[in-house]
């Protein structure tokens, strides 16, 4: 049992986990993630780890209330436990002095880049860091990322923080006046495929962090293959994180749809099963 | 003396008409009864042609001769000193080629072999249902030494047990979060029911053997740490990576591979959706490619979540087919459709990236290849589609890479599997012990084990020659 140190709702939705692993803490790496199973009927599911605490044995886990899973996650409280937690699971991101870097992290994707924002700082490196979302209450880790970053922009859709807009536009402004050596950016499928569009466009190189389906997350199911530059790749072990030019974006966004049906079944079942005591 | 029968005495079974919708166990096993009439047959040969074709030498005659005189405890005893995990072999062994296929009493016209594997299970399951595991005796003297086991499958429950016997610290470490390998994730509950494989693995256990779930080796433990702190350690990661033809449309949704497809089903009990919380596909016209006992777990299991209609597609013929016959007549039993000689070459898409149909070729055999089998070659103008809405493809795994990748001092085969002694164990790194699916590529429960019980002996040997050394050295 992997028992829960702290637990604090961001946003609406959001969620923010310390969880006791030592195991874990003591060697994950940025774009590392685990896998969790809530209990005995439970699904696994990976999420980033976003932080880690290896004095505490603690890593941080942030989280968007999705379907059946993170709902039930979100539920638990500080002193609560979990069933499973393996990890870290997957290829570190490439940590280096690159020089100047443009790292972009939307919605919960911000929580995944946050580690690579740390790491690359430390590392060295001039860090410009772009935080999108929808509202101004979903740009999550703000101060942390300010403080590992040379410069710090949020676009917001409806304008209530920052840039009214999204984030290829400022990906734009910043290309058009300096050089950036390498690009990160870890968000939904959508904004991942067109901030790839907009870095190669500018010839800035760019990673994604691919968020497939995953079972197992030790690449012995396929279930998260992906086509990297035409060839079968498991996200869990090959990645998550690829070059997002290699990237086959509309058969991964195809492949995200899978069990939308099955996954609603099982989210009214829940439900159901909630709203009972009441009659 | 009652007069030896002919044939095997016959098993129950749960009537095809039924089991096809439900996930229970097909074959029911013999009463005490029925065992026993079985076991008069045996002839207790001298030379027991069938002792040297199991990979674990299990004193068949012996255990026979116990369940005839209606020792049952006798017959899990001598059971127990050859093998941990008897009721899994009892089910799953390929028995047909191996001690029942060199049985004299098979050997005489008109005779069928004796019944083994259906007596190994008997008695097993008699032991699981009778002995109090919790009150197997644990020696107090102090331990040997410590050794780390990667990977709960058969291979590593088995060098555990036989190292815990000789009085070994040891720890299995398993990536997953239930221990049992492919016993668990991959064989289904209707082959072989997971509450057997959870007794077996307690039984383990129980000789001091502590397994720990959800810690991937090279990621969670570094292969350097486990160096340090075992005094050897024994790799048993099988051979899990799915391969796939690479064929057009491979993407689409509804093509599996038969890992995903089993791990869904067995691990996450998916076909008991939504009380359990993995969902998986349940589909009118289902395709499985491949003629293993994979294959046709797909495929059966395919046919219990609803499916209309299930066809195996295989480039070779029956002749050839690779999966143990009781499964092959089982699956026709159970209304399996064959498209013998035959090969997929594009899976079609319904414009909304879903599958819904499987473009076909049908083979010829040609010259034989490599492996002796006449190679299948296609004949041309010969396409044909099946509507499909699931396609799984069990056309064969690979080698586990996850601490392969992180461990590149260890030697490899060409083929990317573990190159280890098959008489030892040993692997190009001293203290370093590997066997299952990972050395031999995907083979059998019964060979895992075999290797696992080599090891033992080997691991033993080494640690002990060690002690004796005055310089320590790492492992
Ligand atoms: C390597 C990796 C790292 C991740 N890190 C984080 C993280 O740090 N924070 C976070 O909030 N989420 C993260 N995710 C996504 C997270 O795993 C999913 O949101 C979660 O599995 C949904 O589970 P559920 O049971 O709540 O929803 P489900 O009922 O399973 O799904 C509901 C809906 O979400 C979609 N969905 C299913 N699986 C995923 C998925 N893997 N990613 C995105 N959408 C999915 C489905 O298409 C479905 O429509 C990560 C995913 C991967 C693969
Ligand atoms: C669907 C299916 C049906 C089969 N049917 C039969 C049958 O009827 N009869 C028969 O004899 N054989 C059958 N087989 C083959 C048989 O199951 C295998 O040969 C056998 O399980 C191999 O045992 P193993 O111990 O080498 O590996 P596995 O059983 O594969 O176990 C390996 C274990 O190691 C774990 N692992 C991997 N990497 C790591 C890591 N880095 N750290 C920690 N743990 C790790 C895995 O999660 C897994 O649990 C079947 C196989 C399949 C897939
Ligand atoms: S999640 Fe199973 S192979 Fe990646």
């Amino acid at each position: 049992m992997y028992k829960i140190t702290k637990s604090e709702q961001l946003s609406e939705n959001e969620y923010d986990f310390w969880i006791e692993a030592p195991r874990i803490a003591a060697k994950a790496q940025p774009g590392q993630f685990v896998i969790l199973r809530i209990n005995d009927n439970g699904e696994r599911i990976p999420l980033t780890i976003a932080e880690t605490d290896p004095s505490n044995g603690t890593i941080r886990l942030i989280f968007q209330v999705i379907g059946k899973t993170t709902a039930e996650l979100s539920k638990l409280n500080t002193g609560d436990s979990i069933l499973d937690l393996t990890g870290p699971l997957g290829m570190p991101t490439e940590i280096k002095n690159y020089g100047t870097v443009l790292i972009v992290g939307g919605g919960v994707g911000i929580a995944a880049i946050y580690p690579i924002v740390k790491g690359l700082k430390q590392a060295g490196n001039r860090v410009i860091t772009i935080l999108g979302a929808k509202t101004a209450e979903l740009v999550i880790l703000q101060e942390e990322c300010r403080y590992y970053s040379d410069e710090l922009i949020i676009t917001t859709d409806d304008g209530t923080l920052g840039v009214k807009g999204l984030v290829t536009e400022a990906m734009e402004q910043v290309i058009a006046r300096e050089i950036i050596n390498c690009s990160w950016a870890i968000g939904p499928s959508m904004m991942m495929k067109f901030c790839t569009l907009t870095a190669s466009k500018h010839e800035v190189p760019i990673y994604v962090s691919l968020n497939p389906i995953m079972i197992d997350g030790t690449g012995m199911c396929g279930g998260c293959r992906v086509t990297i530059d035409g060839n079968i790749k498991f996200a869990c072990v090959d990645g998550p994180e690829f070059k997002g030019t290699d990237v086959n974006w509309d058969e991964f966004i195809s492949r995200m749809k899978q069990y939308t049906d099955e996954e609603k079944q099982c989210l009214t079942a829940d439900q159901k099963v909630q709203v009972t005591p009441h009659g | 003396m009652a007069r030896r029968s002919r044939t095997k005495t016959p098993i129950a079974e749960q009537k095809p008409a039924v089991r096809k919708s439900n996930f229970d166990e097909v074959c029911l096993g013999y009463t005490i009864e029925e065992g026993q009439a079985e076991a008069i047959r045996c002839l207790q040969c001298k030379d027991a042609p069938c002792i040297a074709s199991c990979p674990v030498m299990i004193d068949i005659p012996g255990f026979i001769l116990a369940i005839k005189a209606g020792d049952m405890q006798e017959a899990a005893d001598i059971l127990g000193r050859y093998t941990n995990l008897p009721a899994i072999c009892g089910r799953v062994c390929p028995q047909e080629k191996q001690c029942e296929q060199v049985c004299k009493l098979g050997k005489a016209k008109n005779f069928e072999p004796v019944a083994i594997g259906k007596l190994e299970r008997l008695v097993a399951d008699w032991a699981l249902e009778n002995q109090d595991f919790s009150t197997l005796s644990q020696s107090t003297q102090p331990k040997i030494g410590k050794i780390a086991v990667i990977g709960s499958g058969p291979s590593g429950l088995t060098v555990a047990g036989d190292l815990a016997k000789l009085n070994y610290e040891v720890i299995v470490y398993e990536a997953l979060h239930d221990a049992g390998g492919v016993l668990t994730y991959g064989i289904p509950e209707f082959r072989l029911p997971k509450r057997i494989v959870k007794k077996e693995i307690q039984s383990i256990e129980a000789l001091g053997v502590t397994i720990e779930t959800n810690v991937v080796i090279g990621k969670t433990i570094t292969m350097d740490e486990i160096m340090n702190e075992f005094d050897a350690c024994y790799i048993s990661v099988g051979a899990g990576a799915p391969n796939f033809m690479g064929i057009p449309g491979t993407a689409l949704n509804g093509v599996y591979s038969s890992s995903e497809y089993l791990t869904r089903i067995n691990l996450m009990h998916s076909y008991e959706f939504p009380k359990y919380d993995t969902p998986i596909k349940r589909s009118k016209n289902v395709v499985v490619i491949g003629g293993g006992n994979v294959a046709m777990d797909a495929a059966r299991s395919a046919k219990r979540l609803g499916a209309e209609h299930v066809s195996i597609v295989y480039r070779r013929s029956l002749e050839e087919l690779p999966a143990r016959i009781e499964e092959y007549h089982h699956s026709v039993e159970e209304e399996i459709n064959y498209h013998w000689l035959t090969n997929p070459i594009e899976y079609m898409n319904d414009g909304h990236g879903n599958l819904n149909g499987v473009k076909c070729i049908k083979m010829e055999l040609g010259e034989p290849d490599q492996s002796g089998r006449r190679r299948p070659v296609p004949i041309k103008n010969s396409e044909f589609t099946i509507e499909a809405d699931t396609v799984i493809e069990a056309i064969g795994q690979g080698s586990n890479k996850v601490l392969l990748s992180t461990f590149p001092e260890l030697k490899l085969t060409k083929w990317g599997y573990i190159e280890a002694d098959p008489k030892t164990g040993e692997t190009s790194i001293p203290g370093v012990f590997a066997g299952g699916d990972i050395v031999t590529g995907a083979a059998t429960v019964i060979l895992a084990m075999g290797a696992g019980k080599v090891a033992a002996v080997q691991i033993d040997k080494y640690v002990q020659e060690k002690k004796q050394t005055p310089v320590t050295t790492k492992v």
